[in-house]
């Protein structure tokens, strides 16, 4: 691949910006909120785990970490395989306040581009390989088992990246659709600000918890990162 | 042959469309359903006709005014940020290293903005951009700029499009990326005997091979920007004045502040129309420019 003059500067200074902005809230963090409002230090002075310590003790804040995460796997199992034309679709009553209300509402946007990734995955599988198949006497059910679903399973990887990052990302439509008891996190964390003025620390550690599972996801898929963002075209 | 494999599909593609009618298309319906009608709360509903829309459209009215007046700053941010982001993200993917494991260690750094919650990355850039305890606003003040995103207007708009230009290069990046990706060894081989410059292997090969996913690019940038909500609500709430309220935000204070669902649901249906409209716009110019290529190829 060719590439261009500089491309070494221009790629340190990029994540350099991409990556401040995420340093300065984890910095945040780890300060007391009186560190945070008295002074300007590039690192905390007197680290503290006191916002983290909170998080995890407070049920009302865990518990929205939890929420999040049941709706979003919810979700990707669910854009996945109707994408994939192959469960039936589940049928449920009294949605509201539920995880699946928000995971069957984010289908919304997630099942189109499931089908959309999908799609380019399987058309590029060549039309031979059906073709043999039934030549060699395999039923459609059992073609589509044995041989697309292996031929694309890195697509189905891909798409379930897509299907995660997009529902894990989603504030509004969770917010509307649950009252209390599956608040996610992304909604929970509008608790911070109070009358006493903005839990910053607080804020931060919340913010930063929300960062590491997309960041293990990614760390999963970063060899069909690049392929998956074509859409499986290329 | 053909033809029992075509019915099938029909079937394997039912649940898709029951999900899609479950979640979308119910939902807009409802929509539909309110925009023609007025109510005056206690779930009574009165015929209204197109009323609603001839106020959206007609900006002698104070919906009228607020609505354009929206759909204008909308237009003119998703103008700005299309024209940063996109030569950027073409920059930063022609800048990835070729192999080696600093490869794996861009693409997760850059994908990593992509996995925020978006409310986070409001959260994260009104913290950066504060004054008083975020580094930017301190540096900016510093320097001797007079940065404040909460009482300046152009400062506000700084702020917001730096964020949304943080968010998403990344996105058209690694598209960009996986197209260059796609470019056969073969076809730089043949430019480095024709003695091609580095501007003409951008432009005869690399810009047409990356055609298809910038159209991506493009089409989902100007989506995504044109329906932004959680950022600049996270972090201007619209403000100062109205000089960062853009249609979602306005969409949602008259639907949940005022609760006029007559007029929220015209305005969602208008909105919703000017999106489709511009990506329709955006998809047959590109496709376009797209389509005269091969023929040109083959002429040679």
């Amino acid at each position: 691949m060719s590439t261009i003059p500089g491309r070494r500067i221009i790629m340190v200074t990029f994540l350099f910006f991409l990556l401040l902005p995420i340093y300065w809230l984890v910095n945040m963090s780890f300060k007391t909120n009186n560190e945070i409002v008295t002074s300007m230090h590039l690192w905390p002075y007197q680290p503290t785990l006191a916002n983290y310590r909170t998080i995890f003790t407070d049920e009302s804040w865990y518990s929205g970490y939890i929420n999040s995460l049941k709706y979003v796997i919810i979700n990707t199992v669910i854009s996945i395989s109707v994408a994939l034309p192959f469960f039936n679709l589940y049928s449920a009553i009294n949605l509201f306040d539920t995880p699946w209300a928000v995971a069957l509402a984010h289908c919304i946007f997630n099942v189109p581009l499931a089908v959309w990734i999908l799609e380019g995955f399987v058309s590029s599988v060549p039309r031979e390989i059906d073709e043999t198949a039934f030549l060699d006497g395999y039923s459609f059910p059992r073609f589509f088992v044995k041989i697309l679903i292996p031929l694309i399973a890195s697509g189905i990887g891909v798409a379930a990246f897509f299907c995660f990052m997009f529902s894990w990302v989603e504030l509004l439509l969770a917010r509307t659709l649950t009252s209390v008891a599956a608040k996610p996190i992304s909604a929970t964390m509008t608790r911070t600000v109070s009358a006493a003025g903005v839990d910053w620390g607080l804020l931060a550690a919340a913010g930063v918890l929300t960062i590491i599972p997309g960041a293990l996801v990614i760390w999963f898929v970063r060899n069909y990162i690049a392929r998956g963002f074509a859409l499986g075209r290329v | 042959m053909e033809k029992t494999v075509n019915q099938r599909a029909w079937f394997l593609v039912l649940p898709v469309f029951l999900i899609v009618a479950f979640s979308a298309i119910l939902p807009l319906m409802t929509v539909v359903n309110y925009s023609v009608q007025d109510t005056f709360g206690n779930n009574q509903f009165f015929w209204n006709g197109v009323g609603w829309f001839k106020e959206l459209l007609d900006p002698h009215t104070d919906l009228g005014e607020r609505f354009l007046a929206s759909v204008g700053r909308n237009l003119l941010f998703s103008a700005i940020i299309l024209a940063i982001e996109v030569p950027l993200g073409i920059v930063v993917a022609l800048s990835m290293p070729r192999q080696g494991w600093q490869v794996a260690a861009c693409l997760v750094i850059l994908a990593l903005p992509l996995l925020i919650p978006w409310n986070v990355v409001g959260t994260i850039w009104q913290i950066f951009g504060r004054p008083d305890i975020g580094l930017l606003g301190y540096v900016l003040n510093r320097i001797g700029f007079n940065y404040n995103y909460v009482a300046n207007d152009l400062d506000a708009w700084f702020t917001v499009i730096i964020m949304d230009v943080w968010h998403w290069t990344s996105l058209v990046a690694l598209l960009c990326y996986a197209g260059l990706k796609s470019i056969p060894d073969a076809y730089y081989q043949a430019a480095q005997i024709d003695g091609a410059s580095r501007w003409a292997v951008f432009k005869a090969i690399q810009l047409p091979k990356m055609n298809r996913v910038l159209l991506i690019a493009v089409l989902l940038r100007f989506m995504d920007s044109f329906m932004i909500y959680t950022e600049p609500f996270v972090v201007t709430g619209g403000g100062p004045g109205n000089s960062t309220t853009f249609v979602s935000i306005e969409l949602v204070k008259i639907a949940l502040g005022q609760f006029d669902l007559g007029k929220a649901a015209a305005l969602s249906l208008v909105y919703n129309l000017i999106i489709l409209i511009v990506c329709w716009i955006f998809y047959t110019v590109m496709t376009n420019a797209g389509a005269d290529r091969p023929a040109k190829e083959s002429v040679k």
